[in-house]
């Protein structure tokens, strides 16, 4: 397995206006190896999609990476780069999805335009070859008739079809890592299924690594070689797709089971999670899923590290002392 | 181009922008080709027996007291009054688009230096500074009044352009475009400014409005495009003095500036609805 990423205690800080700083992604680790998908699950709000703009070095000022952090792509420190070395990776190899594909292309020029823009940033080929690549991205992404929507505005393609499109300007650079942003949230069902499909075969087809960010595990399930769930700017429990979801560990994953409905079993009364995730702001000492816990004890007041309940599965809970 | 072609067929789909439009097209057609048509503005044909004479089918706009022909003067004034403009706008729009797009994609300190010294020259009323400084000199050349015109005129343009970086930064392909490793020159260029363009163009159409009535205002207080050449508002400081028996040589370049300004302000209404999202 070769190792394409490498995060080692990511914490993403913003400041405040007392002059103290809060650090909505604080200490994520991961890692993601070529041809595989890692799915980072949580909340609205818990961090993740920060994470994945850090990567990039894409974190919105004010805020910035802090120091000691690490992200190695390879043998690149990414934390090290600037300037044009910084645009040379940013496409190249890590591509990025996001999530509303309404909002993600600019409407004012034609996608075969857009994607080959992606092309000339990193290849240096003429702009008919440009447009070449554009259309066999558009193939590849199952776009029917590709040449007619090669000069097809935004507005004129469904939604669907338009995060074909971001997931074609994504591949335009030919990038090692795709990162794909809650890519599904905005689409129907039926859509969310297909755009699916299709990452999972590009993934295939090309060796890429996929960082599939989702609130859903439904989309987790079937998709994601690994999990890890985060909570409030931390990784809360990392594992074995199966292996989570045959034995959810943490108090928090469980809750998020609980709350899902089934289609096979018997009928059940679906427990919520409690209360609401707090703002960084309000974060408490020790551990964060403290309030909401069902199962908080007195040493739950001190924060817990990440602890292996099992082979290739952790998880930051001071439970884990017993199962082991 | 699809998207252009569309603007112009919604352009032309109301009858305001319809009306303005056709107008703007046939003087400008008038400007280039009328002067080779009609009669030399600057002969005069007979001081004794044609001076202020009265529209008659030589002179269907009489002639002044040069005894010069009043259409003749009202075209080639079009002529001068449009290629001021023209060059003016260009001129501002270049630089309010050029301050704007810096101001709003680098925020902070540029941003709040150079908005600060927009608001101190906004403060200040164009005519009155135009008017300073044309007093001064004894004779302003024409390109000087269009430098002059064009480089007290980027202001607000700016602002304008600014508040649209400001909300256009924030969409999501600007930043899918920075993911993407799109160069800073690139996204200042493509993303940001063509999607500004609309907002920018109808400040141009109503900034030609705005110049031609400027141009006229100063001609008029001789300060502006100077004699012999004809202006609109230098025909009417002209026909000052025989306001009351020869009323045609004011009366004319009037109707000419008013039905300027206002197909200037049709079109830049109608552009503005056709360019605007939420009407379509």
């Amino acid at each position: 397995m070769t190792r394409v990423l490498d995060v080692c205690d990511l914490r993403v800080s913003f400041p405040t206006a007392d002059g103290s700083r809060l650090h909505p992604v604080d200490g994520v680790s991961f890692s993601l190896d070529r041809g595989e998908t890692l799915a980072l699950v949580g909340e609205s709000g818990c961090g993740k999609s920060l994470t994945s703009l850090a990567l990039l070095r894409l974190v919105p000022p004010p805020g910035r990476v802090d120091p000691g952090s690490g992200i190695r792509l390879g043998d690149t420190d990414v934390l090290a780069l600037e300037g044009e070395a910084l645009r040379r990776i940013r496409g190249r190899r890590i591509g990025m999805i996001f999530q509303d594909p309404m909002t993600s292309l600019n409407p004012v020029f034609t996608v075969g335009a857009q994607i080959a823009e992606g092309v000339r940033a990193h290849f240096p080929v003429s702009k008919s070859e440009a447009r070449e690549r554009a259309l066999r991205l558009l193939q590849e992404v199952g776009i029917p008739d590709p040449s007619a929507r090669l000069d097809a505005y935004p507005h004129q393609l469904s939604g669907g079809m338009r995060q074909r499109v971001m997931i074609a300007i994504a591949l335009s650079a030919e990038p090692d890592i795709l990162v794909a942003d809650e890519p599904t949230t905005a689409l129907d069902v039926t859509v969310q299924a297909q755009i699916l499909e299709v990452l999972d075969q590009l993934r295939r087809s090309r060796g890429m690594a996929v960082l599939l960010i989702t609130h859903d595990l439904g989309i987790v399930a079937g998709r994601a070689d690994r999990v890890a769930v985060m909570y409030a700017g931390q990784i809360v429990e990392e594992a074995a797709t199966p292996d989570l979801f045959a034995r959810p560990s943490h108090p928090y994953t469980q809750g998020l089971f609980a709350s899902v409905p089934r289609i096979t079993g018997p009928v059940r009364r679906l427990t919520p999670i409690r209360g609401t995730v707090p703002p960084p702001v309000a974060w408490p000492a020790g551990c964060r899923f403290r309030p909401r816990c069902p199962q908080a004890f007195e040493q739950c007041e001190l924060p817990p590290g990440l602890r292996p309940v099992g082979s290739g599965h952790s998880m930051r809970c001071w439970l884990a002392e017993e199962s082991s | 181009m699809t998207a252009a072609a569309e603007a112009l067929r919604q352009l032309f789909g109301t009858p305001r922008g319809r009306a303005g439009a056709s107008f703007l097209a046939f003087l400008v057609l008038l400007a280039l080709v009328g002067p080779l048509l009609l009669p030399d503005p600057f002969r005069q044909f007979d001081l004794i027996e044609l001076a202020n004479a009265p529209p008659s089918a030589d002179h269907p706009f009489g002639t002044d007291q040069l005894s010069r022909d009043v259409l003749s003067r009202v075209v080639s004034g079009a002529r001068v009054s449009l290629a001021v403009a023209a060059i003016a706008v260009a001129l501002s729009v270049t630089l309010g688009a050029g301050v704007g797009l810096v101001a709003g994609y680098w925020g902070g300190a540029v941003d709040a230096t150079l908005m600060r010294l927009v608001d101190g020259a906004l403060a200040v009323p164009r005519l009155f500074l135009l008017l300073l400084v044309l007093a001064v000199p004894e004779r302003v050349p024409l390109l000087a009044l269009i430098l002059l015109i064009g480089t007290t005129g980027w202001f607000a343009t700016s602002r304008l352009v600014r508040a649209e970086v400001l909300r256009l930064r924030e969409e999501t392909f600007v930043h899918a475009a920075e993911a993407l490793g799109a160069s800073r020159r690139r996204i200042i260029f493509r993303h940001l400014l063509v999607n500004a363009a609309g907002p920018l163009l109808v400040a141009a159409t109503l900034g030609v409005g705005d110049v031609i009535l400027l141009e006229a205002g100063l001609s008029f207080l001789g300060l502006g495009v100077q004699p012999p050449t004809p202006s609109w508002g230098g025909m009417i400081l002209d026909a000052r003095p025989v306001l009351e028996t020869a009323p045609w040589v004011g009366i004319f370049p009037g109707i000419a500036i008013t039905l300027t300004v206002l197909a200037t302000n049709l079109v830049g209404d109608a552009l503005s609805d056709a360019l605007d999202p939420r009407g379509a």
